[in-house]
């Protein structure tokens, strides 16, 4: 009785399976991930075509217009219809979600439906899907073009003339476009400009009422100053009225389903196309350009449409003071905790704190953060330095400094560690063929050691990089907002304002996934939002990879060397 | 003074040379119950090649690295007695131990060359020590790595890594590195060990033009290497120093029966 099954088991050819099998599980899931993101995410952007069809599970028949938007097979029992041809119970069935737009006109614009009832569906190619503004997408035909009012194209157009109303439409739009640009160019910058100055003066007289005293000449300088600007502001208003005026000049009408017309204002329209006339090549341009809408432009609708970027520029700022933070504190940590500290059990203590506040949960850190840095620290600077802004606060509240801060706490054992592990593959040989050149022993960290050791330091950084740009729940308390009303770094002094909200990644998708108002539009970009967040992280750890790779080879070259 | 050094079994050969360094009732413990050295009594002669000898594990790194103080490094290691260099105690308080090891260089089994270029491993002791004028870098970079026989392969590349460089001719670059800051001794742990044979006749060529300006001490496991380089020998066993006298008199008519034995194979 040597073979069958205990020969089998004793070969360890079980154990082999096992292995093969977990590590098999392991990667599925990693691509799984990977793959529904990114199907999710990036499928987002591409424009779908839009049926119109009619819909039999009403009595009598509606007319649909919508786009496919997800489907799923579920138990008919499930389902309640009031039409005939309802399937009985127990079947399985598909259905359908179809996005129906014109939230504002319908008041709902997702609805799931049944394939089976839609009837004579079809892909008109002169049906126009609308980016908006506000309300969501909206499908309908253009059906005429009003200025002022007054219809500069006839109602209702058909066949070659509808095609004219396209151009025509697309036209009016880019203009619209234009002026919106100018708009929001002096909003940003001259607009902005002038509150700062006005801010200032404010905070400037109220300096001098503080310290009282005799102050009459400078309050009068500021006066004068006052006026200036307040001239300048009402310049810039009585330009953008005139601009807003000229961009509510048209208007669009469209025939939707069911056959009401609306009418839309051009200037709420972002982006429009024919999505079922489109050929690949005009498909991919549109897909391109609202990649890059979610990636430069501002977010709409409460986060659901438009771009991701103050999200982008939040994480990277929060991330780039963060690295600015750790890095300098925990490399020298590390040098000294393992390079001068005394070996004893007080050392030994240190580095299993150091290792496990590892381990701490993130939210400690944002209690923390919030009870230390934000109400003490924060606190204190405001009595001391911002007393003319109290009650307001400006210091002692949630803010980027103090987030940068809470994380670079969080990520400074991953730094140590790091580079203490890189100190520690220094080879001894190294360090005695520079103190027996009568180096010291700081010189010989200095130039012999530290320079080695960089590698691993960059490891340790971008370990902490991904692990903060990742990072959710502490933020919440400590400075990251739903909506930020203006990114960290502009061109205001002092450029970087470490002490404004921001928006972040992480707490984007979160917001997107749980607090939307409308799950169904938010889901794709909460998607797009977290397949970014993915792509960036992953590509700082493959880089960290790359780097201990590198580090390895070149310590190879030093012990090849020594034996050939 | 002549009868101090007989009854510590040296003979009156090394005696008529000048001392340079004087080793002096030294012991040496790694941690309380690790002696590796036990009262050793050795005078090592100015500008001449002295060979340390013995089975492994005798304490021949360990008694070369006191002549640096490189032991300091070494956590719960004791030294106990005395090494003067040039009349001075080494061990003392006020001598500044990165003098001391500028004054004593050293050589280790395992070519270290630093990651850096050629250049810059020969520049480091001197950058270290305040040299930043190129044209004084240059000059003392090219006496060093000709004094070391290895100027003429690595003048066109003297930018290019280290580390690129064969075993053999990193040894020679150490041994550059290490007479750019002019030292007076040089101590050679097994420098040659690791390496071909020809990089080795290399180094023992070196080691002999060297001495005339240099007090060598080398450690070798390789007894025709210390019977072709050295001047004088000393044998030790189980850290104590057994015999110390001329390369001749070690290696054809030693006194003890233990280095007799050594000597013809009968151990180690
Ligand atoms: N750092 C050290 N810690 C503890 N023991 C050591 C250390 N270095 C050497 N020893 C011990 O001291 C003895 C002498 O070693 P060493 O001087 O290296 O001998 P050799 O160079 O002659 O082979 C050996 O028994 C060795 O195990
Ligand atoms: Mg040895």
């Amino acid at each position: 009785m040597n073979g069958g099954v205990s020969g089998w088991y004793r070969s360890g050819t079980p154990w082999i399976w096992l292995n093969a099998g977990a590590v098999a599980a392991c990667l599925a899931m990693v691509f799984g991930l990977l793959l529904l993101l990114g199907a999710r995410g990036l499928g987002h952007f591409w424009p779908k075509p839009v049926l119109q069809a009619n819909y039999l599970a009403v009595d009598p028949p509606v007319t649909v217009i919508g786009e496919i938007a997800d489907s799923e097979t579920v138990d008919s029992g499930q389902l309640q219809f009031s039409a005939a041809g309802a399937p009985l119970s127990g079947e399985r069935i598909e259905r359908q979600l179809l996005k129906l737009g014109n939230r504002d006109v319908t008041g709902n614009d997702f609805a799931w439906i049944l394939p089976s009832l839609l009837d004579e569906v079809e892909y008109p190619e002169r049906l126009v899907t609308l980016e908006r503004r506000e309300w969501g997408n909206f499908y309908g035909f253009p059906s005429g073009i009003l200025q002022n009012g007054e219809p500069v194209a006839a109602p209702s157009a058909q066949g070659e003339e509808a095609d004219a109303l396209w151009s025509e439409l697309q036209r009016r739009l880019n203009r619209a476009r234009q002026l919106r640009e100018e708009i929001e160019r002096i909003e940003r910058s001259i607009i902005a400009d002038i509150n700062f100055g006005m801010e200032r003066l404010r905070l400037r007289e109220r300096r001098l009422q503080l310290a009282g005293g005799d102050s009459g000449e400078e309050l009068r300088d500021i006066g004068r100053q006052r006026q200036t600007l307040d001239a300048q502001y009402a310049e810039i208003r009585l330009r953008l009225l005139e601009l807003n005026r000229q961009i509510q000049r048209d208007s669009a009408i469209f025939r939707v389903a069911g056959g009401a017309e609306v009418e839309l204002p051009v200037a709420d329209i972002v982006r429009a196309y024919r999505p079922n006339a489109m050929n690949r090549f005009e498909a991919m341009g549109t897909y391109l350009a609202r990649l890059f809408e979610f990636l430069t432009d501002d977010p709409r609708e409460s986060n659901i449409e438009g771009g991701l970027l103050p999200a982008i520029y939040g994480t990277a700022m929060m991330v780039l003071l963060m690295s600015v933070l750790v890095t300098p504190l925990g490399v020298v940590a590390a040098v000294y905790l393992s390079e001068y500290a005394p070996k004893g059990w007080l050392t030994r203590f240190i580095r299993i704190s150091v290792n496990n506040l590892a381990g701490v949960p993130s939210i400690v850190y944002g209690m923390f953060g919030l009870g230390f840095f934000i109400y003490l620290a924060g606190g204190e600077i405001d009595n001391l330095f911002y007393s003319e802004s109290l009650p307001a606060p400006t210091f002692g509240t949630p803010g980027l400094l103090w987030a940068s801060l809470t994380l670079a706490l969080l990520t400074l054992p991953v730094v140590i560690v790091a580079t203490e592990e890189g100190l520690a593959n220094i080879p001894a040989s190294l360090r005695e063929g520079s103190l027996a050149l009568g180096a010291t022993k700081f010189e010989t960290l200095w130039r012999v050691v530290l320079p080695l050791a960089r590698p691993s330091m960059l490891t340790g950084l971008i370990l902490a990089v991904a692990r903060a740009a990742g990072e959710v729940a502490p933020l919440m308390l400590v400075g990251v907002v739903k909506l930020a009303p203006a990114l960290p770094l502009d061109t205001e002094f002092p450029y970087l304002h470490l002490e404004q909200q921001f928006m972040h990644l992480g707490y984007y998708v979160y917001d997107l996934a749980m607090q939307s108002p409308n799950v169904e539009a938010a889901m794709p970009q909460a998607f797009a939002a977290a397949f970014l967040l993915v792509a960036v992280v992953t590509a700082l750890n493959l880089s960290a990879v790359v780097m201990r790779g590198r580090l390895r080879e070149r310590y190879k070259a030093l012990e090849t060397g020594s034996w050939s | 003074m002549n009868r101090e050094y007989e009854a510590a079994g040296e003979s009156a050969a090394a005696v008529e040379l000048e001392p340079c360094l004087e080793v002096r009732n030294l012991s040496l413990h790694y941690a309380r119950t690790r002696q590796a050295l036990n009262k050793i009594r050795l005078t090592i002669p100015r500008q001449r090649v002295t060979a340390l000898i013995g089975p492994s594990g005798c304490g021949k790194t360990s008694l070369l690295r006191c002549f640096n103080r490189l032991n300091d490094l070494v956590d719960d290691c004791v030294v106990t007695g005395r090494i003067r260099l040039e009349g001075k105690n080494i061990y003392s308080s006020k001598i500044d131990v990165t003098e001391l090891r500028r004054r004593v260089g050293m050589v280790f089994q395992k070519p270290n060359p630093f990651p850096k270029s050629i250049y810059e491993n020969v520049a480091f002791g001197l950058r270290i020590r305040g040299i930043n004028s190129r044209r004084r870098l240059d000059e003392i970079v090219q006496e060093s790595l000709e004094a070391a026989a290895l100027w003429d392969e690595v003048k066109d590349r003297l930018h290019g890594s280290a580390l690129e460089l064969s075993g053999g001719q990193q040894q020679r670059l150490v041994i550059a590195r290490t007479l750019a800051v002019e030292p007076e001794v040089l101590l050679l742990d097994e420098s040659a060990s690791a390496l071909d044979p020809i990089s080795t006749l290399k180094i023992e060529e070196l080691i002999t033009g060297l001495k005339k300006n240099y007090t060598i001490v080398i450690v070798t496991h390789n007894l025709q290497q210390a019977a072709r380089v050295s001047d004088y020998t000393a044998f030790m066993y189980m850290g104590n120093l057994v015999e110390f006298d001329t390369t001749a008199r070690i290696f054809t008519n030693p006194v003890k029966r233990q280095t007799e034995d050594y000597i013809t194979g009968r151990y180690g």
